[in-house]
């Protein structure tokens, strides 16, 4: 009776004692391969009869705005993805007249990791049911040129965070907000992509322009905030870069304007008592 | 032999420093309250006042040199010698605690009842440092400490009503004593209505509730050893503040201290009292019965504190020494949610306090000479460090916006030393004080986001970068007395250095719908306050007293401005009459015109008034029942007046008639 007692008692100690090793031996002993997609939702696949493309972001979804892209390509026959090959893309927008293209990046790997490669494309507008834009991609692989070609589809962003305009100069300029992904009440690094539509199919970087900022809450009787900065080219990331303090949470509307190296103001105007907006302006919620 | 000469010797000391306190505390007549008021062994809810169920708030505004700022009819935020809550010394018993509202909707005295405590101790200037550093002095709500005199139950009933308002007030206090054991347990409910400003014109959002139960239990554990507990709970309900844009929908107090005594006349320490202490207030201002607001939002506010003192006194020959060991760790949290008109855009959200941490540890000490029978010569000193750190890592990134290098931790060291001179003889008194004290930055001041004032209608953005706030005070106080005529003068004079006060920022955009702008907390580089009070009576007969009271004040700072807050040239005048069982009195008091109004802070120029007011008590027994009946009519005339004390110039009760009946029964 006794041994039989102290069995009961040990074998829950035995178990306990085997289900903490074995715990600790998956986090000590053998560190978890993450996959180079970890965190990342896929937005969707593109195939041909020889590769399959893997289109990933944060979201899973394409927005209207910036959208950072990071892409695999996988070997249909051998199911191994592709280590080494160059890219180019080109998203269409068919328009019921006409089609055009948008802003896009170069597609390159991602340092430090083996399959994926990296861009961004800022659709600038979407249908209200998020059709009308398919995606080409054109690759090479071990010098043969290949190309895939599929639909996709571009959601509605709630907020407007990339404006499409006319400057006073006669160009049209693309402007999106890609930085700050999760703002702060305080002092935000503000990073905006400014690009010239050159036609229908070329977007080059607007280089050395300057923007002013004047973030407000319409909410709160166009409440604004002290110590934003101006926003300027940085030549690094081709980008341009500002302070956005926030002092509260929720809905904010940036009031932009754009300016040439001269000072010239191509778009936008001073918000006043009597001009609650500037017509170009981007809008951010948290 | 010997030790029984010791043992009397020190009794006899003893009961110097006794007498001698008695000489400074100056007992308090029905109406008016000097620096120390102390009261009998009974409770402040005692039948020396006017009305046996005043609020704490009404008892302090008898005091020369307190004044009450009025937001409503509830929760006045008291102000001494001119200076407010950020300047003062406010404690429980000794105890630090610190109200959860950004908009001092809730100043700590509102977290008390008048059941609750024996007496209140008011010290002008840097004669308040004993629990913590001041500009203007300090103020001590002190409990009720255990006695054990074996009384056996005692119970007392008070009951209440006022006519203005259909203000009720219940009361009930039962004590027990006995030989080493001690209980009081106490509970009063108000409960007001909207009143009447003078001409029957109702103050909208006047109305509050409230209820506050105490107990307090004490065991004698040896003949020098007792050891004391003490709870309060106050939880105030639907205040409305007709002179703010919100209403608190809940006011909520837990005040608990556990405190040891010893006590030995024979030993070098004669006390030594040390207290442990926890209280947490939850403050939420409510705006959801107001009809039209710009905007909707809550505010709620939490304060937890918790810390302790251990104070001795001891006798050197004609030396009077105090020690008193003190620390406490505040914690205060107040954040703002708004709710956009247009319900497609998110919430907004701040933090306006942003969890502040507060740590303060500190020595006081105190020695009172006596160097004759005339003369008397006190000095103080209080030392002490107080570290301040952002907790919540998203207020110190909205604070960041307007200071891009602050970090979350701040430390200051303040000082403040006192001394007084007192010379006295039989016709009159005299005394002398200097004194030099220094005060941090209240949490507001230092680290408020965007806390709207109503007052002057701008939003006010805390400096963590400001200076302590240093003063040099003079001050002297002269009495006269001849056969039944009296007559008394007393006077301070403050030299403010770094004097903190909100300056306008016009490169800032308001955050509140309809407010001027924004003011950054900043520091004038001087400012001067002055005050002087002429007190005099005069006993016609054994029945029958005169007495009138007349006081200045001045402000001014180094921006050649008015202060904002300082009472005009005031006026009181009584006519008592006293008999055994009955007494009367008829009052005039007022104001005159604020010609030095401060238009600069937000102050428009209050007219003149004078209210009379009339109150009868009467004492009757039967068997061993005690009842007394309080009565009156508070502004006869129905004037209808403000004071430069009332925000935003909201007017005070009109006529008001009140019953207030005490039972003891014993």
């Amino acid at each position: 009776m006794k041994s039989i007692k102290f069995i009961y008692v040990l074998l829950p100690i035995l178990f306990l004692s085997l289900v903490t090793s074995s715990c600790s031996k998956d986090d000590d002993d053998n560190p978890i391969i993450l996959s180079e997609v970890d965190g990342l939702i896929k937005i969707q696949e593109l195939t041909n009869s020889t590769h399959t493309i893997e289109l990933f972001n944060k979201e899973g979804n394409f927005y209207t705005g910036y959208n950072s892209v990071s892409i695999r390509l996988k070997n249909n026959a051998s199911d191994l993805y592709v280590e080494d090959a160059s890219f180019s893309w080109m998203p269409m927008m068919q328009m019921p007249t006409m089609q055009h293209s948008c802003p896009r990046s170069a597609i390159s790997k991602v340092l430090g990791k083996n399959t994926v490669f990296e861009g961004y494309i800022i659709y600038q507008m979407t249908n209200t049911d998020g059709s009308g834009w398919s995606l080409t991609i054109d690759y090479t692989v071990d010098g043969i040129d290949y190309t895939m070609a599929d639909t996709i589809v571009v959601r509605q962003n709630n907020n407007q965070n990339v404006t499409s305009f006319m400057g006073s100069d006669a160009t049209r300029y693309i402007i999106a907000r890609i930085q700050p992904n999760t703002p702060i009440i305080g002092i935000n690094d503000l990073m905006v992509s400014v690009h010239k539509m050159e036609n229908m199919m070329t977007f080059p970087v607007a280089e050395n322009y300057t923007i002013t900022l004047d973030p407000r809450m319409p909410g709160m009787g166009n409440h604004s905030s002290p110590n934003n900065t101006d926003l300027n080219y940085s030549s690094s990331d081709e980008m341009y870069h500002g302070d956005l303090s926030l002092t509260m949470t929720g809905y904010w509307v940036l009031n932009l304007k754009l300016m040439n190296a001269n000072d010239e103001v191509l778009k936008g105007e001073d918000v006043t008592d009597e001009n609650n907006q500037s017509s170009l302006y981007l809008e951010l919620e948290f | 032999m010997k030790k029984f000469l010791i043992y009397s010797f020190c009794m006899l000391l003893s009961g110097i420093t006794v007498a001698q306190e008695d000489e400074t505390d100056v007992k308090k007549d029905t109406t008016r309250l000097t620096e120390v008021i102390v009261l009998s062994r009974r409770k402040l809810s005692n039948h020396r006042q006017e009305k046996t169920l005043s609020s704490i708030d009404d008892y302090l505004e008898k005091s020369n040199k307190v004044a009450m700022i009025k937001r409503g009819n509830y929760a006045w935020e008291p102000t001494l010698n001119n200076m407010n809550s950020e300047r003062l010394s406010v404690t429980i018993d000794g105890m630090q605690i610190f109200g959860a509202c950004t908009d001092k909707m809730d100043p700590i005295t509102s977290y008390v009842d008048v059941s609750n405590l024996e007496k209140v101790s008011i010290g002008s200037g840097q004669t308040g440092t004993e629990n913590g550093h001041c500009v203007g002095g300090g103020i001590d709500l002190q409990l009720a400490s255990s006695k054990f005199y074996q009384s056996r139950l005692k119970t007392n009933v008070d009951l209440g009503y006022e006519t203005n308002g259909n203000y009720r007030v219940a009361g009930l206090d039962l004590e027990y004593s006995g030989n080493t054991f001690y209980m009081n347990a106490d509970g009063v409910f108000r409960k007001s209505y909207n009143y009447d400003a003078g001409g029957s014109n109702e103050v909208l959002f006047s109305q509050f509730q409230k209820y506050n139960v105490s107990i307090q239990t004490g065991f004698k554990l040896s003949e020098k050893h007792t050891l004391d507990a003490n709870i309060i709970y106050d939880k105030a309900t639907d205040v409305g503040y007709p002179a703010l844009p919100m209403d608190v929908s809940l006011a909520e107090a837990l005040i608990t201290s556990v405190t040891h005594n010893y006590a030995n006349d024979s030993t070098f320490i004669k006390s030594l009292e040390t207290k442990l202490y926890f209280n947490t207030i939850t403050h939420i201002m409510d705006d959801s019965k107001r009809p039209d607001v710009p905007i909707r939002m809550d505010m709620p506010g939490w304060s937890d504190t918790f810390g302790f003192y251990s104070k001795a006194t001891t006798t050197i020959k004609n030396h009077h020494i105090l020690f008193n060991v003190n620390a406490y760790y505040n914690r205060s949290l107040a954040e703002m949610t708004m709710y956009p008109n247009d319900s497609n855009q998110p919430a907004m959200f701040m933090y306006t306090w942003p969890d502040i941490r507060t740590f303060y540890s500190g020595i006081f000490a105190k020695d009172k000479v006596v160097l004759s029978e005339k003369e008397q010569l006190s000095g103080s000193l209080r030392m002490g460090f107080q570290n301040n750190r952002i907790a919540e890592n998203v207020g110190l990134e909205s604070l960041k916006i307007f200071y891009p290098d602050l970090t979350d931790s701040k430390s200051r060291f303040l000082i403040s030393v006192a001394s007084n001179y007192t010379y006295n003889i039989s016709n009159y008194d005299f005394s002398f004080g200097l004194g030099y004290g220094e005060r941090a930055p209240s949490v507001s001041e230092g680290y408020g986001f965007f806390l709207f004032n109503s007052f002057d209608n701008y939003d006010y953005i805390g400096n963590p970068t400001l200076n302590n706030e240093k003063a040099i005070e003079v001050n002297t106080k002269a009495n006269y007395h001849k056969n039944r005529f009296h007559i008394g003068v007393e006077a301070a004079y403050f030299y403010i250095e770094d004097y903190i006060i909100g300056e306008i920022d016009e490169t800032l955009s308001a955050m509140t719908i309809g407010a001027n702008g924004v003011r950054i907390y900043k520091a004038l580089s001087n400012a001067s306050i002055f005050d002087v009070y002429i007190n005099s009576s005069y006993k016609i007969s054994n029945s029958f007293s005169v007495n009138g009271t007349v006081g200045y004040n001045y402000g001014r700072g180094s921006n050649n401005e008015n202060l904002p807050f300082i009472r005009p040239f005031t006026y009181l005048a009584e006519l008592n009459y006293k008999a055994k069982q009955f007494n009367a009195a008829i009052q005039l008091e007022g104001n005159a015109n604020q010609s030095r109004y401060s238009s600069f802070y937000g102050e428009d120029e209050t007219a003149a008034y004078g209210v009379l007011n009339l109150n009868f008590g009467n004492v009757m027994y039967a068997n061993d029942t005690k009842f007394i009946v309080k009565y009156g009519i508070e502004n006869l005339l129905d004037t209808n007046y403000s004071t430069f004390a009332d925000w935003n110039n909201i007017p005070r009760q009109g006529r008001n008639f009140y019953l207030n009946l005490s039972v003891v029964l014993q």
